[in-house]
């Protein structure tokens, strides 16, 4: 059986380069197709990571915990106790990088020309700034200091909306646990710029002790977030912290938090897998082109082969050996081409012509195309079962030859 | 004991509304051992006979042995298997493998029996030696004379020591000379290894070398006779 093999292999790939110029032609459309599907796979990845790493940002946090009815009715009411015992030590174990406690709840910010609701934030900003979940820009003033900072950090759509700037008070005004308003006067320190008006508009930063101690919640928090070295993983992760959690809390992964967000990821991966899908299709065509031709040609050849007793299946194998043989050279070709292309592009592309459109999606004017691994294993698997599949039309007709009309063939 | 059996064969063939009988009813015991030829005019039945002795073409009716082995009862991977371990064929057109060399040619029918690599590359060359084709191993077929291509078919055909040998016009595209050498060599394979040859032919020269010459026409055998063989003038 050995044998039979190397003499098909060996028939397979002589057969391969008997028209040299239609095999690199052939090899040429592989080639270029495997390229495009991962260079197009890089781009969506890269663009669906950012929108994911934007949203994470604004999240944010990978994990969360909230008191098990937070999510329901994010009021002070549904506070939980700071980390301690068992979630406390998960937090303080790898893969957790950083963790904060953080006051997030509803509530009313006016100035003298206006109010709004807004989301307030009481946060540590040391804590915070290991989680990377503070503003990146800030375009006036700075931002808070401690979690004793007694001033407040806006956005600057907030800051227009309201009439206000820079060194003005403001007042903020929520519930306490007994659902008593409670109101305090703070000066805005800082005016942060987002990527979307919307984030501005929504969220205000103030000291956590400061805000703990408006609200009458004492040291309680409405949430912490957690975050590990690699967002996508987290499903690997996040069971631990929610075993090591008292029964009265829920721990959730980003994925869960932001259905959106998370279903992105899934959809980068479908979509990746349908224009692969898609392209193999076009280049199909010209691989059972070239098999059939090949078959055609070789009519005489394949039935002298059957007539000195080589088993059909043999033929079939050898036919199918071609193809693979022409994929995957292809293959190695396109991931070659894939690589030296897509490499130099992972610093980034500026995409600012155009990055309006995509700030709505959530995304920079920075594109960074990704080449993942898995993409180019997923365009070998397309590339090697489509293309087998569609060689086994060729290579079945060809076994099939009577080997007496075959050898009588002009 | 009959190296070949075949008993009230019979073959038809439709070419457009036109029903054409390859064979009818054909009888014919070949001996081991045997030097036949069958002759007769194109169309007379000849290949097809050859092809349904070689389990090439299946008959409609009739019975066909070969060995001990009936060849109208073997499926198609069987017949493979019968035609790869049992019987050399030596076509018209040379037929051999484009892309593999003179010896490659010879070792391929070896290769798909499994012999191992050593012992078939010494079977390879010295039956290409014995074809009188020493240097041209690495040759491919189409750096070689239609004589010698004819060899290397010849080569490939006895390599792995059939006991069986169907030649179908084997010299119609060889020069006298080429034609003369290549019958002396199954002369003398015959002989000395007591390969049975079965040779279709329409050239009276080749039909001289025949120790038992069955001729036919319009798909029945008409003559079956015993000679004296003789060699070919050139």
């Amino acid at each position: 059986m050995r044998d039979s093999l190397a003499v098909v292999a060996t028939l397979a790939w002589r057969n391969l380069w008997r028209n040299h110029r239609r095999t690199v032609v052939m090899l040429l459309a592989i080639a270029v197709g495997v390229w495009a599907m991962i260079f197009m796979s890089a781009l969506m990845r890269g663009m669906t990571d950012a929108m994911v790493r934007n949203g994470l940002h604004t999240l944010p946090g990978e994990v969360q915990v909230h008191h098990v009815d937070y999510r329901r009715d994010p009021s002070v009411v549904n506070s939980m106790q700071p980390p301690s015992g068992s979630l406390l030590r998960a937090l303080q174990a790898p893969p957790v990088i950083a963790w904060a406690g953080r006051v997030r709840v509803p509530a009313v910010l006016a100035s003298e020309r206006g109010n709004r609701g807004v989301t307030l934030l009481g946060i540590d900003p040391v804590a915070e700034a290991q989680l990377d979940s503070l503003p990146q820009t800030m375009v006036q003033g700075r931002f808070l200091q401690s979690a004793d900072d007694r001033g407040v950090v806006i956005g600057a759509s907030l800051a227009s909306r309201l009439e206000t700037r820079l060194g003005k008070r403001v007042v903020i005004m929520s519930q306490d646990p007994d659902n008593n308003v409670v109101d305090r006067g703070a000066r805005i320190v800082g005016i942060y710029r987002a990527r979307l008006a919307g984030t501005e508009d929504r969220f205000v930063y103030a000291g956590r002790a400061v805000i703990q101690d408006m609200l009458n919640m004492d040291e309680q928090l409405s949430e912490v977030a957690i975050t590990a070295d690699d967002y996508r993983n987290v499903d690997a992760w996040y069971p631990a912290i929610a075993a090591a959690a008292d029964a009265g809390l829920e721990v959730l992964p980003w994925t869960e938090l932001d259905i959106f967000l998370g279903t992105m990821l899934g959809v980068q991966d479908g979509f990746a897998l349908i224009f692969m899908v898609v392209v193999f299709l076009a280049l199909s065509f010209g691989l059972v082109n070239t098999l059939v031709m090949a078959v055609f040609e070789r009519v005489r050849e394949i039935g002298l082969m059957q007539a000195l007793g080589m088993r059909p299946a043999l033929i079939v194998l050898q036919i199918l050996l071609e193809s693979l043989y022409l994929l995957c050279l292809g293959l190695l070709l396109g991931n070659l081409l894939a690589l030296l292309t897509i490499r130099p592009l992972e610093s980034g592309i500026d995409i600012s012509s155009v990055a309006q459109g995509m700030e709505m999606m959530g995304m920079g004017t920075t594109l960074y195309p990704v080449l993942a691994l898995q993409d180019m294993g997923m365009s070998t698997a397309v590339v090697v079962v489509l293309g087998l599949l569609a060689s086994l039309g060729p290579a079945w007709r060809a076994a099939r030859l009577d080997p007496v009309a075959a050898l009588n063939k002009t | 004991m009959s190296t070949i059996s075949c008993k009230n064969l019979c073959k038809t063939f439709r070419q457009g509304e036109e029903v054409i009988t390859g064979l009818d009813q054909v009888c014919l015991d070949i001996e081991e051992g045997s030097f036949v030829c069958l002759s007769g005019p194109s169309g007379s039945g000849k290949t097809t006979l050859l092809n349904a002795m070689g389990g090439l073409d299946s008959p409609d009716s009739g019975e066909i042995t070969v060995g001990e082995q009936r060849l109208d009862q073997l499926s198609k991977a069987e017949l493979a298997d019968m035609r790869l371990n049992n019987i050399g064929f030596v076509f018209q057109a040379y037929n051999l493998i484009p892309v593999l060399s003179a010896r490659e040619n010879v070792e391929f029918v070896m290769q798909v029996q499994g012999v191992p690599a050593r012992q078939r590359r010494e079977l390879a060359l010295q039956v290409l030696a014995e074809v009188g084709l020493t240097g041209l191993e690495q040759r491919l077929p189409a750096e070689m004379s239609g004589g010698q291509q004819q060899r290397v078919a010849v080569a490939r055909a006895i390599a792995n020591q059939p006991a069986l040998v169907l030649a179908d016009e084997p010299t119609a595209n060889l020069d006298t000379h080429s034609a003369a050498q290549l019958m002396d060599l199954f002369v003398t394979l015959n002989q000395e290894r007591g390969i049975t040859f079965v040779i279709s032919t329409h050239d009276t020269r080749v039909m001289g070398y025949a120790r038992r010459l069955v001729s036919m026409r319009d798909g029945r055998i008409v003559g079956d006779e015993q000679q004296e063989p003789h060699t070919m003038a050139v």
